[in-house]
Parts: structure tokens; C-alpha cells; sequence
């Protein structure tokens, strides 16, 4: 009796964010991979069940492939420096250096900025003749470059926008994971005669790793989730040049109303985070020593 | 019934701009989707309109929703659409009329039309702005905030380089060679472009102007074919490229659309191709004088029009929609649409409203309020078909890969013939 009661209780505990998850993460997600199989409902026209036809126009759009690929390098670009560089900063500002909070505020300042706001700003950075970069590059007799408007260019631009937003917010993490290693682990490698970079590669990084788990996945997510400023800088431009998947499930279903191809190209980017992720615990999970 | 006919009486009253209805018997309550980039002096318009518009009929509440950009209210528009439960009327792109009509989510304005003045108010619009508010023999949207692509030019630089300030290129060859002129650069460059045509975003919009000058026409009437691969539109396209890659007066790549009127205040570009929609943004930055001229000529003179339509949804129930007319015909009176023009530097959109004592003051103060509507009878319909955003696209790519460089214009037009060709015909 008290067992079953108990039961109940914690249902009724789970229940207003269960109805929550189901409602707006779990139903969607269903109903996504639903209407890839169907038809994209035209006037008067209901969907019909098409089978893989949807992901079949998906493997021959030549579009999708460029938006993978800019995607893989993309993610190429900004997983491995922004958690270097946030890894890089929270150990220079966890030392006792002058000016320290002032340091972290201002690592910290363009995570706290909206996405737009900071693609605006950037926007500004690499308009030609008159921008930041330009007008340094000029100072120092560089001739002036069309930074987003060049294909070859505007990806690694649009790269780097995204490590200047994210490197600060995995410092956070780093930091407060350095924060956690007890003091007397540093005592006692001194007294050893550890030399910094030893100590850094044989007791911090280790150490560090859940935490390092933690930032690389989130990486990831936001490698394939990062889109507004693209919106804002290229909208996609030059010629797909910075198309990313995200940015193409918006345009096939907000500019071109083809939702059901929408939701197919959907399902092969949740499927692929979800393996992503997937590998991500499985072969690293082993690699790493929790206290 | 009774409701229908008395509304039908105040449509008489507001058409002829006189005589509140007597009785005002319950109230009908419209919403009413409006774009706007930014906030700030539109919103206060338009505010001001639809509190003047329910004054004078008090049975009529109109709710202006402000939805964001063109892009960001369509998308709003349908998605309330496809829930059912539209907003009654909507400003949205011309071009979006095809998209609308294949959604099923608009009504024509003709359903409306009932007394003969009616039937001379939807005559009274300029005949350039009703070819992409009319397909199948009906009209779609009736002309709101309409706009067409013109040539600024700086007076001062024209003058530093010795060129008749008063005097804008008249046609390509004239355009080329003006803009060698005004290009001025040193080892790092080119510090002074002799022209600018936007390219990021919408190039197509831009190209139009273009390929309407070299003789052709990028679709038909009916919106379900497109003629992108055709020789004229290569001429004009090649036109463009050259203009950077050939005559260097123009810069290498995309250039972007919302930096050019800077690029112009800040004296880096001679010449630039926008919108009359910059009308007053240049009229209060410009630090030096500038004059506004006709696009220049190829074969023709030629641009394309653009800008908003107002459109009626077909779920909104009937007494809504009448009263969205209602409010429709009483924004496009000639006084009115004077009105918006001289706040907006969008082109009034009838020629009677160049007849009002606001306008023909305003022009006359102003002369190049008057070249978009000296523009209109060259003007032809901008690019819109079915699945227009997708058809569209598939010519952007194309003049985006051409003017990188990454193809030859005739072989990005073939290319973005064959995407459109795909996409379309399932239309025929």
C-alpha cells in the first residue's frame, strides 16, 4: 500500500515536465519523422505516403551535400579551437593575475550577447574598405579583401564569428572545474618538482576530462544548431557558400514551404547528432577518470 | 445582411472621403499584419492610419500587428493560415502572390468589387504595379508600399571628375565610362568605387534591372516558366560581371545590400543601384549633393517594381473581410497614398495622387521624389512565379556563382534554368 502510494507520488512529481517533454520535444520529434514519409500537403492536395521519396530528393539535391560538407568543416573549424582556446583562458584567468575579474567579464562578455547583435557587430568587422579589418589591414599596407561576399572566404569568416562567441562560454565550465581540483594535488607536485607543463598534462587535464566530455558535446550540438548568424551576415550566400543543415531545414521549409522535405532533412540531422553523440559517450566515456 | 449592406453604404461614404455612417451598429475587429524592419517612425504611421481609418468608421476596429521583415511575416501569415486562424489582411511581398495562391490562403480583391467605384478604384492603380497583383484574369493584392530600383549618384565626385554633375549616365556605354572615371585607387586598391549593384540577398531583384534593359524577360504571365538561359538575360548578366572584372569600376564579389547606401554617404562608391525606399534614408545622410536618375539604357530603359501588397485572407470570415476592403480602398485613396509617399519615399500608387496638392508640393521641393513614377512606364513586373522563393533561389545561386566568379554567366544561367525548370514543371 504505502509502496504503491509512494509510486504514485513520484508520477505525480515527474508528471508536469514529462507532459512538458512529451508535448514539445517528444510528440515534434515523432511527428517530424511521420511527415517525411508523407507528401508536402499543396492546395487541396493532401499529403500522400511517399516512402523514402522525400530523403531519395535529399541524397540527389546537390544543395544538401554542400551544406553538409560546409557543415563538417564548420564544426572542423570550431569544435577544436574554441574548447583549446576556453580551456587556454580559464587556466590563464584561475591564476592570481592583476585584473583578473576584469579579464574573465570580458571573455565572458560575448556569450552574453544576443547572436544577432554580435553578427551585426562582426558584420561591421568585414565589410570592405571602411571595416575593422580593413582599415587595419590598410594601416599595415594590406590591400582590401571582399571578406563575405568572396566564396572562398565568407565560411572561415562565419567560422570564426562562432569560436569568438563560444570559446568564453566553455571557459566557464573549465574554470569552474578548476576551481574543484584541491589545492594540495598543486602542493604536492611542487614539492615533487613537477614542472607546470607536467603537472598541467598529468594531473589538471585528466582531471579536467568530465568536464571536457561535457564541452565537446555541447560543441557538437552547437557546431549543427548555430545558425543566426548566418540569417543575418550571408543569409547562406555566396551560392551556398555558407549554407549550413540547419540553415537549408529552415529554408526548405520557411522559404519554400516544402515542409514534408523540411522533416526529412530534419530526421537526417537529429539521427546524425544522436550518433554523434552516441560515440561520443561510448569510445570516450572509457578514456576518462571520474573522482 | 444588414451588416453587409450597411457596410456597403459606408464604402460610398469613404469613397467619395465624406459623411460619417449614422448608426454604427456592433463592431467588426480586422487584424492586420504589417511588415517592418525597423521599428520606430513606420509603426507611428501606420498607427496613426488605422486610428484616423476607425474615427471615421466607428463599426470598425483594424489591429495592426507588426510582424517583422517581409520574410518574417509570410512566414507568420501562413503558419496562422495553415492553424486557421489567419490575421483578416496582410501586407506581404507582390512576388509572394503565386505562393499564396498555391497555399489557398487568399481571397481575390475582385470578390469585393460590387459598385462602379469600385471598379474605378481597382483602374486607378499605375498599370506597371498591377502586373504582379493580377494572374488568371484576377487581382490578388491591391498595391500598397510599392517601390522600384533607381540610380543615385554623388554631385561632388561627379564634379572632382569632370563630369557634368547634373548630368546622370543615360545609358550602358555612358555608364561604363562615367564610372572609369569616378574610380579612384592606390597600391592597396581601389579607395573610391565608380559604381555599386547590390548583390547580396535578392540579387535578382537588382539583375532585373539588367536583363530588362538587354531586351528580355525572365518569366511569364502565368508564373510556371522561366527563361533565365536566354541570351538577353546572359547579355545582362555579363554586363554585371564585366563591370568588375573587366572595366574594374565595380567591387569584385557579392556586394552587400544593407552597406550600400553607407558605402555611398561615406563617399567609397560614385554611383549605386537601390530602391526608392532609400529616398529619405539618403536625403538625410547624404552630406554632399546627390541626384537620383532613371536606371540607365541597353536596348530599353527598364527596372523592375517591388515592394508590398495588401492581401485578404480566405479564412477570415466574410464580415471581416468586407471590413478589411473597407479599410484597404480608404488607405489607397489619392490623398492618402500622397500622403505615405511623402512620409515613406515609396512611390505613390496611382498617378491621381501626383495631382494632390501634398505630392505636387513635395515634388516640386523635391524633384527626385518624381523619377521612380517618370520610371514606371519602363517598369515591368518583378520575378514571381509558383513556388516563387525556391524559383527564385535557384537564379540567386546562379548570379552569385557568376559574379564570384566560379562560373561563366552562361553557364551558371543554364544551370539555374535547369533548377527552375525542375521545380516548374509540374505547373503546366
Amino acid at each position: 500500500m504505502h509502496r504503491f502510494s509512494s509510486t504514485i507520488h513520484g508520477w505525480l512529481l515527474l508528471l508536469p515536465a514529462m507532459a512538458l517533454l512529451v508535448l514539445f520535444t517528444h510528440w515534434p520529434a515523432l511527428a517530424t519523422l511521420i511527415d517525411s514519409f508523407y507528401s508536402t500537403p499543396r492546395q487541396r492536395r493532401a499529403p500522400v505516403f511517399v516512402g523514402l521519396e522525400n530523403y531519395r530528393v535529399i541524397v540527389d539535391d546537390p544543395v544538401f551535400w554542400q551544406a553538409l560538407s560546409n557543415n563538417l568543416w564548420f564544426a572542423l573549424g570550431t569544435i577544436p579551437v574554441s574548447i583549446g582556446l576556453a580551456l587556454l583562458m580559464a587556466l590563464w584567468v584561475n591564476d592570481r593575475i592583476a585584473g583578473r575579474t576584469i579579464v574573465r567579464m570580458a571573455y565572458f562578455t560575448p556569450t552574453v550577447l544576443p547572436m544577432i547583435a554580435v553578427a551585426n557587430i562582426w558584420l561591421f568587422f568585414y565589410t570592405p574598405q571602411y571595416g575593422l579589418l580593413a582599415q587595419v589591414l590598410s594601416a599595415f599596407g594590406g590591400s582590401s579583401q571582399n571578406w563575405l561576399g568572396s566564396k572562398d572566404t565568407a565560411l572561415i569568416c562565419v567560422t570564426i564569428v562562432a569560436i569568438w562567441k563560444e570559446a568564453g562560454f566553455f571557459m566557464i565550465f573549465y574554470l569552474a572545474a578548476l576551481q574543484q581540483i584541491p589545492p594540495n594535488l598543486g602542493e604536492a607536485a611542487a614539492l615533487e618538482g613537477a614542472s607546470r607543463l607536467y603537472f598541467f598534462r598529468r594531473v589538471q587535464f585528466p582531471l579536467l576530462m568530465p568536464t571536457t566530455l561535457f564541452v565537446l558535446v555541447n560543441a557538437v550540438i552547437n557546431a549543427f544548431r548555430m545558425v543566426d548568424h548566418i540569417i543575418v551576415m550571408t543569409r547562406g550566400g555566396p551560392d551556398n557558400a555558407t549554407s549550413l543543415l540547419l540553415f537549408r531545414v529552415y529554408e526548405l521549409g520557411f522559404s519554400f514551404w516544402d515542409t514534408a522535405l523540411a522533416a526529412a532533412m530534419t530526421v537526417v540531422l537529429l539521427v546524425g547528432l544522436a550518433l554523434l553523440a552516441l560515440g561520443q559517450y561510448v569510445f570516450l566515456e572509457k578514456r576518462i577518470h571520474y573522482r | 445582411m444588414r451588416r453587409r449592406e450597411f457596410l456597403k453604404g459606408a464604402a460610398a461614404a469613404a469613397g467619395i472621403g465624406m459623411a460619417k455612417p449614422a448608426i454604427a451598429q456592433g463592431s467588426t475587429e480586422i487584424s492586420f499584419y504589417y511588415p517592418v524592419a525597423v521599428g520606430g517612425p513606420i509603426t507611428k504611421l501606420i498607427d496613426t492610419l488605422a486610428a484616423d481609418f476607425e474615427k471615421e468608421n466607428p463599426s470598425i476596429k483594424v489591429k495592426p500587428i507588426y510582424a517583422g521583415t517581409y520574410q518574417e511575416t509570410i512566414v507568420k501569415a501562413l503558419t496562422a493560415h495553415k492553424s486557421g486562424n489567419p490575421p483578416t489582411t496582410s501586407v506581404l511581398l507582390s512576388t509572394d502572390m503565386f505562393t499564396l495562391i498555391d497555399e489557398d490562403a487568399v481571397v481575390p480583391i475582385d470578390d469585393f468589387i460590387k459598385t462602379d467605384a469600385d471598379k474605378k478604384w481597382l483602374d486607378s492603380f499605375f498599370p506597371a504595379f498591377m502586373l504582379n497583383s493580377q494572374t488568371g484574369g484576377k487581382t490578388w493584392g491591391a498595391p500598397f508600399q510599392r517601390s522600384t530600383v533607381v540610380l543615385y549618384w554623388n554631385k561632388d565626385l561627379f564634379k572632382e571628375a569632370g563630369l557634368d554633375p547634373e548630368k546622370a549616365p543615360a545609358n550602358w556605354a555612358e555608364q561604363v565610362t562615367f564610372a572609369q572615371k569616378l574610380t579612384k585607387s592606390d597600391s592597396s586598391g581601389a579607395t573610391q568605387w565608380g559604381i555599386q549593384v547590390p548583390s547580396s540577398g535578392f540579387p535578382y531583384w537588382l539583375f532585373q534591372g539588367f536583363t530588362t534593359q538587354a531586351g528580355g524577360i525572365l518569366m511569364n504571365a502565368d508564373g510556371n516558366r522561366t527563361f533565365y538561359d536566354k541570351p538577353e538575360i546572359v547579355e545582362g548578366l555579363s554586363y554585371w560581371v564585366e563591370l568588375s572584372r573587366k572595366h574594374k569600376v565595380h567591387p569584385t564579389g557579392i556586394v552587400e545590400w544593407g552597406t550600400t547606401p553607407k558605402d555611398f554617404f561615406e563617399k567609397k562608391t560614385a554611383m549605386m543601384w537601390t530602391t526608392t525606399g532609400n529616398l529619405t534614408n539618403v536625403r538625410n545622410n547624404a552630406k554632399f549633393p546627390f541626384g537620383v536618375a532613371m536606371l540607365p539604357a541597353g536596348k530599353r530603359r527598364g527596372s523592375p517594381t517591388g515592394g508590398g501588397n495588401f492581401y485578404i485572407s480566405k479564412k477570415a470570415p466574410r464580415a471581416q473581410q468586407e471590413a478589411a476592403f473597407q479599410f484597404i480602398r480608404w488607405v489607397t485613396t489619392p490623398e492618402r497614398a500622397a500622403q505615405w509617399c511623402v512620409d515613406t519615399g515609396y512611390v505613390a500608387v496611382r498617378p491621381d495622387a501626383f495631382e494632390t496638392a501634398a505630392l505636387k508640393k513635395y515634388v516640386a521641393d523635391f524633384p527626385p521624389a518624381a523619377v521612380a513614377r517618370d520610371q514606371l512606364p519602363f517598369a515591368v513586373a518583378e520575378l514571381s512565379t509558383h513556388e516563387n522563393q525556391r524559383v527564385t533561389k535557384a537564379l540567386n545561386d546562379g548570379l552569385q556563382a557568376a559574379l564570384t566568379g566560379t562560373k561563366s554567366p552562361e553557364q551558371a544561367m543554364r544551370d539555374s534554368q535547369a533548377e527552375a525548370e525542375r521545380i516548374l514543371s509540374r505547373y503546366r
